[in-house]
């Protein structure tokens, strides 16, 4: 009973990293919390929802609601947050988020109605025993593809030009575009990956959960940042291991705790981290130069 | 006052008139909080939350009167904004917006839970005690507090703490101490507003005190100028009917709204009135005297 | 008597030793100059002394008081007041009310008597209001005074930085790059200046600048920091000619 909660923890903590890493990467670079993050990840199990309905297979299908949504993603960046970088105060870009937060999710409701849409039966889910324990198809599909994606990440931040300049603009955005960086263009690269992973996950838990609505991106959203905020905010390894640990904890409380609480646990998560080790897990406590 | 109101003026304006001044209590306390001391708090509906329950609490089930219910609401809300601010208003400025969402959920969810409350179904029953007079006197002392507070030595060192924290420190200002003062006064006045809201609605429900609901406020603080009582009021005033105006295209509102906050921190960030000040008035009227 | 003591104070950050074991003996009422390439650790020194960063090692003497771990707001209440190498002025509020919040560190009026506007606060907002008006009397801002901060030229902007500091009434100045920027003629007001404010104040101050002629003109000693480390003191004749400060930085005249 024990594994098959700890697997569901991972699993459902998986899409949770997935969203994370989205925020994570983009408050590392410009300092933002993007509230409307939630809502590229709604626009994803949407997208994908759409494409099967049409027919499609389901990989093709996570392809297109990544692609869309990375250039979603991007769009968004261009239209509500450059504008404001450098010359408004932190509080007018996250307005500017909740903003587009609030368009997204009700552009959504108006095109589908606020009600729950299933997913069509794409992948039969066929369970499998390892020893005593049981899993399904559909988590080792989960796993597999968000731990693919997850590599595939700092595989590329580590080993390509655009994953050095992304660090290099995390640690200082001025002195990257002072180094002929260009500064504009990863901006809008990170936008674009972290859409794309959110996407991923928005389709995943589509499938998983055999449903999706259009305010689903808000709770996510907000439980993905608490994740984010709980492995460090602005490191890309606390993203994952904050997403994963927040999924089990959180099934872990439903089973052994309160299934009633269980929306709070991530916040209560958050609050704790913030007061004991606010820097979170991987983080490091910087100190500001004045 | 109340019969003169109720035979002179129809009812659903009397309605929106209260709920406006229900607002502008609410924004005035974000307003101390996020517009004056740059304190980004982005929860204040868990403090509207717990005074609008406590007070409904204590007026239904220990039969209490309506005004020692409702300074009691407003302070525990007071309480909690204390707890809350000393651990995190050392740290940076976002943590606060994320602690204040944190904690806005919690309370929602705990009162969702909460059997005395009502849980999901909500809490009804309350006392309809909130009237047009009393709002507005509460409203009249808050603003002339409000005006008086920032006029004064401390009201100046939270605008301080606003513009440049360091610099605040170097002028002998306590900058943690200033900002949990403001952040327990913004949310006493959060607190306050919550048990008028209930002690009117007559019903309550946790979803009425969501993430939205704290947005809203803030959209109020914001639209009308960050840190200005008359801006704040007029954000009130503006967002309050809205709805009512847009009632015909109510399924865009929210469409709207949402572009109209990107487009208004575009291209006026410090809100309608952000950027006017007493200052500018008084350079005009300088200018008045004629040099000889 | 000596005002301001720092005994072997070091900072570091991430691994680079921003300041290493400077020893420094500050006199009363003397004006001293801090000068040395960029980035040999002045402001960090200057951030230290005001609390902003607590020194990994050492010890800072403020008239006989150890100040290492004091809140920087409590160090400015002792009487240290400073000003900023990158101008850190309260932008959107007036001239008058920079200084006005300058008055903070040694005025009282709390929450209470400020709100409902109690005659002991009430006295006090008037004594503030004078001596803020005296001050920006003092560095020729008066008619500026219901200006926004941020609308007020470069120059002026160093001069409210000034007055706002002097508003906390120090014994103890630190003055932060106050000539850059600004031309020769403002460089010779603000050197009158400094030497009137310390004359009528009975100040001490310490200057970080890069203009050497300020620097010699004004300035009674010298310390020079390179890498962090202090390599030369004195008067500033014995500075211009020592070796190891030529070497570093002033470099040779031919």
């Amino acid at each position: 009973m024990f594994w098959e909660q700890l697997i569901n923890g991972l699993t459902l903590g998986s899409t949770y990293a997935l969203i994370a890493l989205g925020y994570t990467m983009v408050y590392g670079i410009v300092q933002l919390i993007n509230f409307a993050h939630g809502e590229i990840y709604m626009f994803g199990a949407f997208v994908g929802l759409f494409l099967v309905m049409a027919g499609m297979n389901i990989f093709i299908a996570l392809l297109g609601a990544m692609i869309f949504c990375m250039l979603l993603g991007m769009l968004v960046e261009r239209v509500a947050y450059r504008p404001l970088r450098g010359k408004s105060s932190r509080l007018s870009a996250l307005i500017s988020a909740i903003g587009v937060s609030i368009f997204l999710s009700t552009l959504m409701a108006l095109y589908r109605g606020t009600n729950t849409t299933r997913y069509p039966e794409v992948l039969g889910s066929t369970t499998y025993n390892l020893g005593s324990i049981q899993i399904s198809s559909l988590q080792i599909i989960i796993l597999v593809v968000s731990g693919l994606l997850m590599v595939g990440l700092q595989v590329m931040i580590q080993k390509t030009r655009l994953g050095k300049a992304m660090r290099a603009c995390s640690q200082d955005l001025e002195a990257s575009s002072l180094m002929g960086i260009n500064v504009n263009r990863v901006i809008s690269a990170t936008f674009a990956i972290g859409s794309a992973l959110a996407a991923a996950g928005g389709l995943m838990v589509g499938i998983y959960y055999n449903a999706v609505w259009p305010y689903m991106g808000t709770m996510a959203g907000m439980k993905a940042f608490a994740a984010a905020v709980l492995g460090g905010i602005g490191s890309v390894p606390g993203a994952m291991i904050g997403g994963l640990c927040l999924g089990v904890m959180e099934i872990m409380g439903v089973a052994y705790l309160s299934s009633s609480y269980k929306d709070a646990i991530a916040f209560a998560i958050l609050i704790l981290v913030l007061f004991i080790r606010p820097q979170g897990l991987m983080g490091q406590k910087t100190s500001k130069k004045v | 006052m109340e019969a003169f109101l109720a035979q002179n003026v129809d009812g659903y304006y009397l309605r929106i008139m209260i709920f406006i001044g229900i607002n502008i209590i609410l924004a005035l306390g974000l307003n101390l909080i996020t517009g004056v001391t740059g304190q980004l708090s982005m929860g204040h509906a868990g403090f509207m939350s717990l005074g609008a329950y406590t007070s409904a609490i204590l007026s239904v089930h220990f039969g209490t009167p309506f005004f020692l219910a409702i300074i009691a609401g407003a302070l525990l809300a007071a309480l909690f904004g204390f707890l809350i601010g000393i651990p995190t208003l050392r740290l940076d400025g976002d943590y606060l917006a994320m602690v204040t969402i944190g904690f806005a959920e919690i309370i929602r969810v705990f009162f969702l839970n909460f059997e005395p409350g009502g849980k999901a179904v909500g809490f009804s029953g309350i006392p309809q005690e909130t009237t047009f007079t009393t709002v507005w006197i509460i409203v009249i002392v808050v603003i002339i507090l409000n005006t008086k507070l920032f006029n004064s030595r401390v009201g100046r060192s939270l605008f301080a703490i606003r513009e440049n924290e360091i610099a605040a420190e170097a002028c002998g200002i306590n900058t943690t101490r200033m900002k949990v003062l403001a952040f327990t006064v913004g949310s006493l006045l959060g607190g306050l507003g919550g048990g008028l809201y209930a002690h009117y609605m007559y019903y309550i429900n946790p979803q009425d005190f969501g993430f939205m609901k704290s947005i809203e406020i803030l959209n109020m603080v914001v639209l009308g100028g960050m840190g200005s009582i008359p801006g704040t009021i007029i954000g009130v005033i503006i967002l309050t009917l809205a709805p009512e105006v847009l009632r015909v295209v109510a399924e865009y509102r929210l469409l709207v709204y949402g572009a109209l906050l990107v487009i208004l921190m575009i291209f006026r960030p410090n809100g309608l009135l952000g950027d006017v000040r007493i200052y500018d008035l008084k350079k005009r009227w300088g200018k008045k005297e004629v040099k000889i | 008597m000596i005002i301001l003591e720092l005994e072997k104070i070091s900072q570091e950050f991430g691994g680079l030793r921003a300041v290493d074991g400077v020893n420094l003996s500050i006199i009363e009422k003397e004006i001293f100059g801090i000068i040395g390439p960029n980035g040999a650790g002045k402001t960090t020194l200057f951030n230290i002394i005001t609390g902003i960063y607590v020194p990994i090692e050492g010890k800072l003497l403020f008239k006989g008081k150890q100040l290492n771990g004091m809140a920087p707001h409590d160090i400015a209440r002792l009487g240290i007041g400073r000003t900023f190498q990158n101008i850190r002025l309260f932008d959107k509020l007036s001239v008058l009310d920079n200084v006005r919040v300058g008055c903070h560190g040694v005025t009282h009026s709390g929450f209470w008597s400020g709100m409902l506007g109690l005659p002991g606060s009430r006295k006090e907002e008037r004594l503030i209001l004078d001596r803020s008006q005296e001050l920006l009397e003092m560095v020729g801002l008066t008619d500026k005074r219901y200006e926004y901060a941020d609308n007020l030229a470069y120059g002026e902007q160093r001069r409210l930085e000034i007055a706002r500091a002097l508003a906390l009434e120090p014994s103890l100045l630190l003055l932060d790059e106050p000539g850059a920027g600004m031309n020769s003629a403002e460089k010779d007001e603000l050197m009158g200046l400094i030497r009137q404010i310390r004359d009528d104040r009975h100040l001490t101050i310490i200057l970080v600048e890069h203009d050497m002629n300020l620097v010699m003109n004004i300035c009674e000693r010298i310390a020079v920091l390179d890498y962090g480390r202090k390599i030369a003191e004195g008067t500033p004749n014995e500075v211009k000619n020592d070796e190891k400060v030529i070497q570093s930085y002033l470099g040779v005249s031919a």
